[in-house]
């Protein structure tokens, strides 16, 4: 790869080699994590989730001396250690943790939280599930841990209020803890007091949000706060805080105890670390694995998910990283790595790691369109881009999955996603836009085969779904409607053969 | 399909058909329930609830996890405790009951109860059925899940109750089961890897009066890979091993 493109004056005859020499650095691969490198050993609830089992895989193992270590020393082994957040936007979580100590924070007098964001909603995801029930002890200990980095004094995990059982498991978790004497005044013998507060939501998507989830913790709907000022200034009960989310929190002890060189060691550059990803859809056997962060999607799909129904070629497109994102076609699927910033360059996004796939046998369209439908029902309603173009996303989606539109209303379509994306307090609304702006990037030809077909059928539709034939000829019709507008082919048809 | 059910409703034959035309005219909100509050029979302020002394224990330890000022804090974990008590519904008079115990508008605790869908506001039946319909499911065959519910229930519809007051189905999206899908939720459990069979089967057991085994229905223990497993197959490893020297 260097070399073919290194200026043919600096090609040397092979087998001369001189003291500075241009190597082709090896190709690494990545996947393939051993079992002594996973985090979550217990991620499959095939052991004792209680603090006997927890004991005995590592969990609160010399917490002391991490404790004492100092905030410093946390947050700068969570900086070397490249870890990203986990629920989505992948900011660097040692610098987010880091806000909580502005110079002069010891003379706040203002309690300081660390929020746990359990709200686990989005369409795909089912990671943090499988530590909330398996690994509980690791989300705790990992709250001591984080909370002594960012000097808080207590933590609130907010848990949706469908887990029940997993709420059940981490409340015994928390419980076990306090018996042992690893969390409250003097947690773990170091003198430091904190606190782990359980707080169960009530079945709201946008909670998820960071400062919808303070609003709905502070007994409030769940609508998002405008930012400034962030929530490490003024947050949960106007004090400092700052929301995490659950694999960020609780892979933080075993980071500090195996060292950040070991968890940078995994996966590429600014992308390092282990990651959970819940692979569903159209696979063979679904499943939630804990991989290297980088893994290649196909690597990762036919690996751990028996390969895609009917094989590779049967596929159709995989959503790499939860409803949020883009869809990808085949071709990209092939080349993408599992990361954050390979995902981005192919225009999707890593998200929180939930790869839905498809195969030939979906019906893309009606796919999407139901993305839309569920962002229809979880908008809050606060901001109105996001509040009515999700129902108007969601009401030419319905019709585009049989084709009752007209041509033009797909670039109409996109315009308005394009008006709610970054319009809006929280990322809801770019949410519900990306998946439709993915679609239309991939997929058009096949939304315009079926508006075709449809029109073929049925005769003309007008703008908004009507069709024309139920138009009184006899009623003055403004132009505006499309009923007379000449139906534009798809642009490959106007292309000069 | 819902959709296609959405898409039949004719949308210019309201509009041709109206004898009149209003000057301005919108169409009215279809939302999954009603917002506002009307007094019912069965619902209405002056039906009497309190907090049994269990739960009223329950409710004082949860308030005391915020601060003394943030008292409201607790309002949708004592909602939740009103609904379990309340057989699975929020009336009016929890809300109220709620609002008095935590010293709030009692708006303010309607606001949080119609903002929440886990709160029914009006009453549901025995077992509550929830269905699955967003896309990872729906990619894995909820359709028919919904379908094999609802007839097998007796040709109900989302969102309706059977006679007997057994079984009430509601669509909902995402549970966060997705590598288990297709699923639904029966009051608090989840049966994941579902087939017509198997929801049968369960619900069978429902109207029986016993509970069936909870969790992945096709013999997977939680979300592993159902060929066998791709990882984890070792010991985990123990307290200690692999850290670093000072860890050790």
């Amino acid at each position: 790869m260097l070399q073919a493109t290194r200026p043919a004056r600096f090609a040397r005859p092979l087998g001369r080699r001189h003291l500075a020499t241009v190597q082709d650095t090896p190709v690494r691969r990545y996947g393939g994590l051993k079992d002594q490198d996973r985090i979550f050993t217990n991620a499959y609830s095939r052991h004792d989730h209680g603090i006997k089992g927890a004991l005995s895989r590592g969990d609160w193992h010399k917490t002391k001396d991490i404790l004492n270590k100092g905030d410093s020393w946390i947050i700068q082994t969570i900086k070397d250690s490249g870890l990203r957040g986990r629920g989505g936007a992948g900011f660097p979580s040692g610098l987010k943790w880091s806000f909580m100590n502005k110079p002069g924070w010891e003379k706040d007098p203002r309690p300081r939280y660390l929020v746990v964001n359990a709200d686990e909603g989005e369409p795909g995801t089912c990671k943090d599930r499988e530590i909330l029930r398996g690994d509980p002890h690791k989300l705790v200990e990992g709250c001591l841990v984080a909370g002594r980095g960012m000097n808080a004094t207590a933590a609130y995990i907010y848990i949706r209020g469908e887990f029940v059982q997993e709420a059940q498991h981490l409340q015994q978790a928390i419980t076990e803890a306090y018996k042992a004497g690893f969390l409250g005044k003097n947690a773990c013998g170091s003198g430091y007091a904190f606190d782990v507060y359980l707080h169960r939501g009530a079945g709201a998507y946008i909670c998820g949000e960071e400062t919808a989830l303070i609003e709905s913790l502070e007994g409030k709907q769940g609508k998002p706060r405008l930012k400034p000022p962030f929530p490490a200034d003024v947050g949960l009960f106007g004090c400092p805080s700052t929301v995490a989310n659950v694999e960020t929190v609780a892979v933080a002890p075993t980071i500090c105890r195996r060292g950040s060189s070991w968890f940078a060691g995994f996966g590429r550059e600014r992308n390092q670390g282990t990651k959970l990803f819940c692979i569903s859809g159209h696979v063979n056997n679904p499943c939630v694995i804990e991989e290297e962060m980088s893994i290649p999607l196909k690597d990762l799909v036919e690996k751990h998910a028996g390969g895609i129904r009917g094989g590779w070629d049967n596929l159709l497109g995989i959503i790499p990283g939860g409803c949020s994102v883009p869809v990808l076609p085949k071709p990209k699927c092939e080349e993408v790595l599992m990361d954050f910033d390979s995902l981005k360059d192919a225009q999707s996004g890593l998200g929180t790691g939930a790869v839905i796939v498809m195969d030939k046998s979906t019906d893309i369209v009606a796919a999407i369109a139901r993305f839309s439908q569920f962002y229809k029902h979880e908008s809050c309603g606060q901001c109105t881009p996001c509040r009515e173009g999700t129902t108007w996303m969601m009401n030419m989606m319905n019709r585009f999955v049989e084709g009752r539109g007209h041509l033009r209303e797909i670039d109409m379509l996109l315009e308005l996603t394009k008006q709610v994306e970054g319009r809006t307090i929280c990322a809801l609304g770019d949410a519900a836009a990306w998946p439709i702006q993915g679609l239309m990037r991939h997929f058009r030809p096949e939304v315009e085969r079926r508006i075709t077909e449809f029109r073929a059928r049925e005769g003309g539709v007008l703008f908004g779904g009507r069709m024309a034939r139920d138009v009184d000829p006899n009623l003055a019709i403004s132009d505006n409607l499309g009923g007379h507008l000449p139906e534009v082919a798809p642009p490959a048809a106007q292309t000069p053969t | 399909m819902l959709a296609a059910a959405k898409l039949a409703r004719p949308l210019s034959a309201a509009r041709l058909a109206a004898p009149a035309r209003y000057l301005s005219t919108s169409s009215p909100r279809r939302s999954d329930a009603l917002f506002v509050h009307r007094d019912k029979p069965y619902n209405n302020p002056g039906i009497p609830f309190e907090f049994t002394p269990e739960n009223l224990k329950h409710a004082n330890e949860v308030i005391s996890h915020y601060p003394p000022q943030y008292k409201k804090a607790a309002v949708i974990p004592l909602l939740d405790l009103g609904q379990r008590q309340n057989k699975g519904w929020t009336s009016i008079s929890v809300m109220n009951y709620v609002a008095k115990l935590l010293e709030m508008q009692p708006m303010r605790v309607y606001e949080v109860a119609t903002f929440y869908t886990m709160f029914n506001r009006e009453p549901i039946g025995e077992n509550f059925v929830q269905v699955c319909t967003t896309t990872p499911c729906m990619l894995r065959g909820s359709t028919e899940i919904l379908d094999t519910v609802c007839s097998h229930l007796g040709g109900l519809k989302p969102g309706e109750t059977t006679k007997d007051g057994k079984f009430t189905v509601i669509e909902v999206e995402c549970q966060g089961a997705c590598s288990n899908a297709p699923m639904m939720v029966i009051n608090d459990d989840f049966y994941e890897d579902l087939t017509a069979t198997t929801t049968k089967a369960i619900l069978d057991a429902f109207s029986k009066g016993t509970k069936p085994k909870t969790g992945p229905q096709s013999g997977r223990h939680t979300s592993e890979n159902s060929a066998g497993l791709t990882a984890l197959t070792s010991k985990p490893y123990g307290p200690g091993e692999h850290c670093v020297p000072d860890f050790q």
